[in-house]
């Protein structure tokens, strides 16, 4: 591997405060037009800022070519292959970014008197509604920002449920195969975690279920489950963990993260479970904005409603012949209160929406039956070659919209860890799957294509992972030294975590 | 209907051979029959790109937003103006599309945005330490009370009633579950009960919460209340308007442990309330106990500056059910805009536009407390938005006002039923003299119809009546 410096590798990080000189200006600002007074006249002076925040001092076009020259820097879902596992990296319609950029939806403002508001709370009733039938589940909130804010106003909704009913209950059940914001958001919550085993077919290992709800009895709040699960695969004896979690006294929580794989062809309201949290950014084709933003409504059924965050948007049926109306509802008086300000992430429901009304339900369905079928055609091109020995399938099972590959026989007979193979690809081109997790699997490797791609992507991709394999047969240090082509190549995570350095020194 | 899908039947049947099945239901046989829906949802079928756009512009129609009524409404978010570079810049497919940098040698310029990001809010707060953004306002505020039960082992919490009461709730909600008690303390003038605030403060409390300005608009004499804090070892939680930190005083230098907010009035647009992000500074001793992401400075294998997710192993992923939070969203998105105003406004133009805001507002204070029937709520100073009485019912005024294309404040009587009279009136740069003049003339000429009752505006109030519905 040439290892000349890409002309971007030359390039040396500046940030914009580093670009700054005094005296530069980007923004001109509207004249005062009112009398000018001394700022001490209408604020103590003992309250006022001594010299102004070091904000960068640069003009319009070095501001717009920083920012241009940073976003080369990065790696996007629109340049290529992005098959990151649980992140359903489908991709984004520009119709969505439109429509959210009307001003009647932009610039509306959160407290605007609700009858001055109502294309805003039909909408949001409408996507409410369609949620509902999604998940199959009578009662919609769209107030949480995001799937874990979602995990934990679902987490509150069980402890209201329960208080309501005189039983306090500490406990949270939750397989070793789950994502790390269940945990997290438990203890957020107030409660504890008892983590399930899972079994050899990928799914809840049901003896050591009995055992948990047996070892814990009265004391089971939840158990919180994704499904299909973070291994790719349904869990066939959900109808069965739902009767024991419901016998328990608990709730069923279902992590909506791989919706994506069972729209229109399952529902979690069916399967039993009492709320689920929906990541629009994830099936419903919210861009994920390199980290947000995104939302997670949650869905739930009738005994959980009346716990729901407030408001709600609420339909009025009119009685003197006109269309119906819309209104946020503060009167429920057994709510768990608010989870943040106003009315949630409005901006996201107006694409999600229009995401829903562009597919339809049957789009809805066909795009998770093509995730699913994509999912399982990259995985059997994985399971040819070198791919097939090296890298292979943690559940040998038709998988859903993932699938999750073991790096162990790779690291052992190559020298490569799962790492080494992510690092390896950026210089192909692609965006590497999801590393280390599942932390169940060894060197785990977790592969969501998404129904966006085309089979060429996917052949590309499944090619690529063969080259490297075999190169690594050779020359393993080549990928144990990747990335070359990349803006920075591999970087010192442990030196930023010993000795943050987390702003720039400003004179 | 739109697809966004491009297998070919050709397509299909090559990759079902591969997988070895002859039809996709095979795949879906994994789930129990009884599971699978054998009906098709009942969702209308999909549509046109053209037909999305004509259903939900005429949504959108249906909203009296800022572009067609004059917007003084705040209460929390703001009708600032976001210049165009902020939408030229957040839409750029490198920035909109990927995901959080797990990679960070393909995702260097998300990760350096969010480091010149949190250099920018330690600017703005005074404090050394910024996460890359939180999900947004008052769910920060609670964040910050996970925070101080972790550094201070005590589950006690007091609050003024001056913060937003939005985040007072979201508070209280998040209390229930991690295990706190909050304590409300009260206003005198406007401004936080300083004694009542000193005695409700005790060797238990985790936390002193304050907001300056306050939800009244009130600036608030930070380090003299949180002095009952620092005697007590709590911590002092100050939330912050950041379109304010130009000309006030930084929490950083009035003794705040945490310094956080809604960040909206940066760069973001109204969008009914979301999305937008919240800010999180902190002092270096709560680093380690920081929510959401942190970008750090590093170097790669060669010696080249770069930057990474640092101190992860605070988060979820890692930590698991010991993480410091759960969150996991740093709406970095909403943060670049932020970034990019900022930069834009600049050193120079972030104060002066500070200025503004003080001096129109200032005017328009006023302005509006000359009217018959307006008075002031209280008098502390303001900044950019200010508390008024109205001597008629506050919402049959909006109304009259709403009909003039007016979108005169926002309705304490919401949230405060002290102030059941009350109207919060919000100044941006957008708000021009002369729209603060007709605001002005406007309100005097609604209370004069108001006082003289209903009779002979008979077509006002049937029209409020069928709005009602």
């Amino acid at each position: 591997m040439a290892l000349t410096e890409t002309p971007m590798q030359a390039e040396t990080a500046q940030t914009i405060f580093e670009k700054s000189k005094r005296g530069r200006r980007a923004a001109a600002l509207p004249a005062t037009e009112v009398p000018e007074r001394p700022l001490a006249e209408l604020i103590p002076e003992n309250l006022l800022r001594g010299e102004p925040p070091r904000l960068p001092e640069i003009a319009e076009p070095e501001i717009v070519r920083h920012y241009n020259r940073l976003s080369r820097r990065n790696f996007d879902l629109d340049t290529g292959f992005y098959p990151l596992g649980s992140c359903t990296m489908k991709h984004n319609p520009r119709l969505n970014e439109r429509v959210a950029a009307l001003p009647g939806h932009a610039r509306l403002h959160p407290a605007q008197d609700p009858r001055r508001a109502q294309g805003a709370l039909e909408l949001m009733w409408l996507l409410q509604e369609s949620l509902s039938e999604i998940c199959g589940l009578p009662h919609v909130s769209l107030q949480p920002s995001a799937g874990s804010h979602g995990e934990l106003a679902g987490l509150l909704l069980t402890r209201a449920y329960h208080a309501d009913r005189g039983e306090e209950r500490t406990k949270v059940l939750a397989p070793d195969t789950s994502h790390g914001t269940n945990p997290a958001s438990v203890t957020m919550a107030g409660y504890e975690v008892v983590k399930v085993a899972t079994n050899e077919r990928g799914g809840v290992e049901m003896d050591d279920l009995r055992a948990k709800l047996g070892e814990n009895e009265g004391e089971v709040a939840c158990l919180m489950l994704t499904n299909p699960n973070t291994l790719g695969v349904f869990d066939e004896h959900i109808a069965e963990i739902a009767s024991l979690i419901h016998e328990a006294g608990g709730t069923l929580y279902y992590d909506g993260a791989n919706l994506n794989a069972v729209m229109g062809h399952s529902r979690p309201g069916d399967m039993g479970f009492d709320i689920v949290h929906v990541n629009l950014h994830k099936s419903f084709s919210q861009p994920h904005g390199g980290g947000g933003p995104g939302a997670g409504p949650i869905a739930v059924s009738d005994r959980i409603e009346p716990y729901l965050p407030k408001p709600q948007v609420v339909r009025h049926e009119s009685s003197n012949g006109h269309g119906p109306s819309f209104d946020l509802d503060f009167d429920r008086p057994k709510s768990i209160g608010r989870l943040r300000g106003f009315q949630g992430n409005f901006g996201v429901f107006v694409r999600s929406y229009a995401y829903i009304l562009s597919l339809g339900g049957d789009g809805l369905a066909e795009a998770s039956e093509t995730a699913v079928l994509n999912a399982n055609y990259l995985k059997a091109r994985l399971a040819e070659g070198r791919a097939g020995e090296r890298l292979p399938i943690a559940f040998d099972r038709h998988c859903m919209h993932e699938f999750v590959l073991s790096g162990k026989p790779m690291k052992r007979e190559l020298g490569l860890a799962t790492l080494d193979l992510a690092k390896r690809l950026l210089d192909f081109g692609f965006h590497p799957p999801t590393v280390y997790f599942p932390l169940l699997v060894d060197e785990a490797l977790m592969v969501e294509p998404t129904e966006t791609e085309t089979k060429e992507s996917l052949d590309g991709f499944a090619e690529a992972v063969e080259k490297i394999l075999t190169e690594a047969e050779d020359k393993p240090d080549l990928a144990q030294n990747a990335p070359y082509t990349t803006p920075v190549r591999r970087l010192d995570e442990v030196k930023a975590t010993r000795q943050p350095v987390v702003r720039q020194k400003l004179d | 209907m739109t697809r966004y899908t491009s297998a070919t039947p050709d397509d299909r049947q090559e990759m079902l051979d591969a997988i070895g099945v002859s039809a996709v239901d095979e795949l879906f046989e994994q789930i129990p029959e009884p599971l699978r829906l054998d009906h098709p949802l009942a969702l209308p079928d999909g549509l046109s790109e053209a037909e999305v756009y004509e259903r939900l512009a005429a949504l959108a129609d249906r909203n009296a937003d800022a572009e067609t009524q004059v917007c003084f409404v705040g209460a929390g978010m703001y009708d600032h103006y976001v210049p165009a570079i902020v939408d030229a810049i957040t839409s750029r497919s490198e920035f909109l599309t990927p995901y959080t940098p797990y990679q960070p040698e393909i995702s260097q310029g998300g990760l350096q945005v969010m480091f010149e990001f949190q250099t920018a809010m330690s600017e703005l707060t005074g404090l050394p330490v910024s996460n890359a953004g939180l999900y947004e306002g008052p769910s920060s505020v609670a964040s910050a009370g996970y925070l101080a039960i972790g550094a201070t082992k005590r589950r006690r919490f007091v609050v003024s009633r001056g913060v937003h009461p939005h985040s007072r709730e979201t508070l209280r909600t998040y209390s229930v579950g991690y295990g706190a008690e909050v304590v409300e303390v009260g206003l005198e003038g406007g401004l936080t009960d300083a004694a009542a605030l000193a005695e409700a403060v005790d060797g238990e409390t985790a936390a002193v919460f304050l907001q300056s300005p306050n939800f009244l608009g009130a600036v608030e004499d930070v380090e003299a209340l949180g002095a009952a804090a620092k005697e007590q070892g709590a911590l002092l939680i100050v939330a912050c308007d950041p379109m304010t930190l130009g000309i006030l005083k930084p929490p950083g230098e009035c003794g705040a442990d945490i310094a956080l907010g809604e960040g909206q009035p940066l760069g973001n647009r109204l969008d009914f309330g979301g999305p937008s992000f919240g800010f999180f500074c902190a002092t270096e001793a709560q680093i380690r106990r920081m929510p959401g992401r942190i970008a750090g400075e590093t170097e790669d294998v060669d010696g080249r500056r770069g930057f990474v997710l640092a101190l992860q192993t605070r988060e979820q992923h890692i930590r698991r059910e010991k993480a410091t939070n759960n969150i996991c969203t740093a709406q970095a998105l909403n943060a670049l805009g932020a970034m990019v105003h900022l930069a834009w406004l600049g050193r120079q133009g972030f104060r002066e536009l500070g200025e503004l805001l003080v001096r129109r507002t200032a005017y328009a204070r006023q302005r509006l407390a000359a009217v018959d029937g307006v008075e002031l709520l209280h008098e502390a100073p303001v900044a950019r938005e200010f508390a008024v009485r109205l001597e008629a019912p506050v919402d049959r005024v909006l109304d009259r006002l709403a009909e003039r294309g007016i979108a005169a404040g926002y309705p304490l009587g919401r949230n405060y039923p002290e102030f059941e009279d009350g109207l919060l009136v919000a100044i941006t740069e957008r708000r021009t003299k002369a729209q603060i003049d007709e605001l002005a003339e406007a309100l005097g000429a609604a209370i004069a119809a108001e006082r003289g009752g209903p009779a002979g505006e008979g077509a006002v109030e049937a029209e409020i009546v069928e709005g009602v519905a």
